[in-house]
């Protein structure tokens, strides 16, 4: 037991400086204008997604292009959850977890038995499948298009069971009715997950199982002959990405208890690969990063209009300042998929490591013989996996 | 932070943020309110306004247009401009001087036609930007979500551009209202017209968009049409946003059905009527009578997209460009005055639905949410384009007529697309609050 949490030096000073800057988010994006509850929920959930993608894609190099499933499995166990037993999100979060890991068991058994681009292939179906599942044929489950909400008639067993009386309005997530899972309480629920996860990833890195994952991502085909059987390793991997998944759609459904069924499109699940590789693939924070970067991008550059960039060029001499505004209007608003795209192109073509890749060389810079060595083992490429 | 490199330009973005940062800081506040305080109450010279429409996605021209609506009521509601409606609106206590004396400032978000995105971008506002309403909406799915979600934070939600029963029905809240008619009354208006064209005996093959909207639409339309002694030969379906439709209209052929209702709207009107003209489903003939297609929800904007293909077919709308009454000759002049082409009956609802809002405000005295909705509920006015109007107090939806359009044989403009063959009476279309059930829930949240 013991043995679990001795943690080098190095990994506890990362985990300790991560927990700082995942709890004071609330005051330093102040500056960025993006320290309100909802968007530093999704900071918290989605690093919690792609920190587990990262198991999966960074450790083995198996590339899932569907892990958008399995947050959509966990946003609808949590809301049935909610509608059926309790609004307490405890119970929704482990039956969330629960459901998407045996959902990642059924599709990883399949899927893993090709690897590279087959494997790549086989989940987006299966992601797609599902999409498809939850927007029309299961339509009584997921509420198709509309997305499944909540309603005053759900029966919330539990809840009733104990007494809660409902004055008319529809109920929140609260945890034992102490706290409502909303505005800044919800940010911290979600981000003492966000860092229960990151330790956890931390160890999977420092343990054998994760060297015997890169191991896998090295050279599979070497593992093969020297009598190991990786499958087991590969299965759990995946499992573990799946309920990494499932527990940030849980609690996506705790913080705003609705589940659509475009959590489950196949670009939402192209948006945790670009995540990743926009942070960096196969480190520890990269992930977190990238996803940040994005949600970001999503919440505040498409919220720029002409009026605000006709603010803010204000100063420019008034030609100028028109043509500068159509300029840019190209790459805010609805056109930040745009800029999004370009920052990844630039990141992917010269910063094939990610932004993680960009902080170290920024980091030798200042310190020549440290910087490089601090972290031998990310410094390789991603081989493809060995088919 | 410091390291950053932006120069200026961020810090003037952060500026503009700078509302939205008291609001954080005051927002752990709000759970321990007193009963007068309210989330993102005015304090300083201006009011914001949220205005949430798709900017992407199947509803991406309806969302361009009702944004252009917002920016040219905001205009109206500061005293720039021509003044819009505010000089036929009765009764009225908007003075062109903003709201309550606080000019009005706007913030934008793209709900991308998905509750998730849209949700999100509200909350943004809601939450950072400070926005005391939210307006828009060009899907009732979306619509509904975002409703939801402002009855959780207790923000008034001016429903844009939605048509489902189930925005004002089922899933009706306290916060929400809609000036948009529903699925309901647009079966109710097209039904007895229907008869009259097309006889009594035929048989109606639904295609129909798989979200709350459709599904709402296809009932209120068998609803109406069956009670005419129409049969329904099939409902099919279809995926929202689906591009290409000819594997659902090609079973229409064989289906014995002589009457194709298409229950879709946006981009996915456009292709559906597209492709089934070019099926040759409009010159066939079937059970001896001439093959006809309803589309129940039209508007101006799917016209220009569908081109030649909407030359007479019926449908109903809320509004349309061509009204003579003053509302609307004064709402068209000034939305053509700044764009160059006439509003569409997206524009003109969420136009409408700014005017009322801030009119409410006025009338109340206050921007607290309580008050305003009590201000708008059963609140009676005129001179809107639609004639007298009614915000029923039961379920938040306005009453008002409603416009039977056919699409226009010979257009004399690339606008003048639809005729108006009836403006059915409210009377006709009314119905009894109760019937969709739902719950509207308390004023306090």
């Amino acid at each position: 037991m013991n043995k679990i949490f001795s943690m080098s030096r190095k990994d506890v000073l990362t985990f300790v400086i991560f927990s700082a800057v995942v709890l004071l988010m609330p005051i330093w994006l102040q500056p960025f204008g993006a320290a309100y509850p909802d968007l530093m929920q999704k900071f918290a959930i989605f690093g919690i997604l792609a920190i587990g993608f990262n198991v999966l894609f960074g450790l083995t190099g198996y590339l899932s292009f569907g892990h958008a499933a399995f947050l959509g499995v966990g946003s609808y166990t949590a809301v049935w959850t909610f509608k059926l037993f309790s609004m307490n999100p405890i119970p929704a979060l482990i039956l969330a977890v629960i459901m998407a890991g045996l959902f990642a068991l059924a599709i990883g058994y399949v899927s893993l038995r090709r690897s590279g681009i087959y494997f790549s292939i086989l989940t987006l179906a299966f992601a797609q499948m599902s999409y498809n599942l939850a927007y029309s044929v299961l339509t009584p489950i997921t509420n198709g298009e509309t997305g499944l909400q909540l309603e005053l008639q759900d029966p919330r067993v539990i809840d009733s069971a104990f007494g809660s009386t409902s004055d008319g309005s529809l109920p929140v997530s609260n945890l034992f009715g102490l706290v409502d899972m909303n505005g800044i309480p919800g940010f911290y629920f979600c981000a003492v997950f966000l860092i229960i996860g990151f330790f956890i990833t931390q160890r999977i890195f420092a343990s054998p199982f994760g060297m015997m994952l890169r191991a896998i991502k090295s050279n599979q085909t070497r593992m093969n002959y020297t009598g190991f059987n990786t499958r087991p390793y590969t299965l759990t991997a995946f499992v573990i990405s799946g309920m990494f998944a499932g527990l940030a759609g849980g609690l996506m459904a705790v913080t705003d208890p609705l589940a659509g069924a475009e959590r489950m499109q196949w670009t939402a699940s192209g948006e945790i690969v670009l995540m990743t590789i926009l942070g960096g693939v196969g480190t520890l924070i990269g992930p977190v990063v990238g996803a940040w970067l994005i949600k970001y991008f999503e919440n505040i550059f498409s919220s720029f209009n002409e009026s605000v960039l006709h603010n803010l060029f204000a100063f420019l001499p008034d030609g100028v300042e028109k043509f500068v505004v159509e300029i840019t209007s190209m790459f805010v608003g609805e056109g930040w998929h745009l800029t999004l795209g370009l920052i990844f192109m630039l990141v992917v073509t010269f910063l094939p490591g990610g932004m993680m890749e960009g902080f170290r060389r920024i980091g030798s810079l200042f310190n020549r013989d440290g910087g490089d060595k601090a972290k031998p083992n990310e410094k390789t490429p991603a081989p493809a996996p060995a088919e | 932070m410091s390291e950053r490199k932006d120069g200026p330009s961020r810090r003037k973005v952060l500026k503009g943020a700078a509302a939205g940062l008291v609001t954080a800081g005051v927002a752990p506040t709000i759970f321990t309110s007193s009963a007068h305080a309210f989330r993102n109450e005015p304090t300083g010279d201006t009011v914001t306004l949220g205005f949430n429409v798709p900017q992407t996605g199947s509803y991406a021209d309806e969302g361009a247009d009702e944004l252009r609506a917002y920016q040219l009521a905001v205009e109206h509601l500061n005293g720039e401009g021509d003044g819009g409606m505010l000089n036929t609106m009765q009764p009225s206590a908007l003075k062109g001087e903003g709201i309550l004396g606080k000019k009005v400032a706007y913030v934008t978000g793209d709900t991308q036609t998905k509750s998730d995105a849209a949700r999100a971008s509200a909350k943004r506002m809601i939450e950072k930007d400070g926005a005391l309403m939210i307006s828009g909406g060009s899907s009732s799915g979306v619509a509904i979500a975002v409703q939801g979600l402002c009855q959780e934070m207790g923000t008034i939600f001016m429903a844009g551009l939605t048509h489902s029963n189930d925005t004002t029905g089922k899933d009706k809240r306290r916060y929400g209202f809609r000036h948009f008619f529903n699925a309901y009354m647009s079966g109710a208006a097209l039904g007895p017209v229907l008869g009259q064209e097309y006889g009594k005996d035929r048989r109606a093959y639904h295609l129909t968009a798989d979200y709350t909207w459709g599904w709402t639409q296809e009932e209120s339309m068998i609803n109406s049409t069956e009670a005419l002694g129409w049969e329904t030969a099939e409902t099919v379906k279809t995926p929202v946003g689906a591009g290409d439709f000819s594997q659902y209209i090609t079973p229409v052929l064989n289906s014995g059905a002589d009457v194709l209702i298409l229950n879709h709207y946006g981009r996915d009107m456009v292709n559906s009527l597209t492709q089934a003209i070019q099926f040759g489903l409009k010159d066939r003939q079937s059970n001896g009578k001439d093959f006809q297609i309803v589309v129940p929800l039209f508007s101006r904007l799917m016209a220009q997209g569908a081109g030649e293909n909407i030359k007479g077919i019926l449908g109903s709308t809320n509004w349309n460009w061509s009204l003579q009454d003053a509302g609307s000759q004064a709402f068209v002049k000034s939305f053509g005055a700044k764009y160059g082409f006439p509003p569409s009956m997206a524009a003109h609802t969420c136009y409408v639905q700014t005017l009322l809002y801030a009119d409410a405000c006025e009338r109340a005295g206050t921007f607290d949410p309580i008050q305003v909705i009590k201000a708008l509920e059963g609140h009676k006015f005129d001179g809107m384009g639609n004639g007298p109007t009614e915000y029923r107090a039961e379920d938040h939806q306005c009453f008002k007529d409603v416009l039977v359009v056919r699409g226009n044989e010979n257009p004399t403009s690339q606008f003048d697309l639809l005729n108006v063959v009836q403006q059915v009476p409210r009377s006709q279309v009314e119905y009894d609050a109760s019937i969709f059930g739902g719950d509207l829930g308390p004023y306090e949240v």
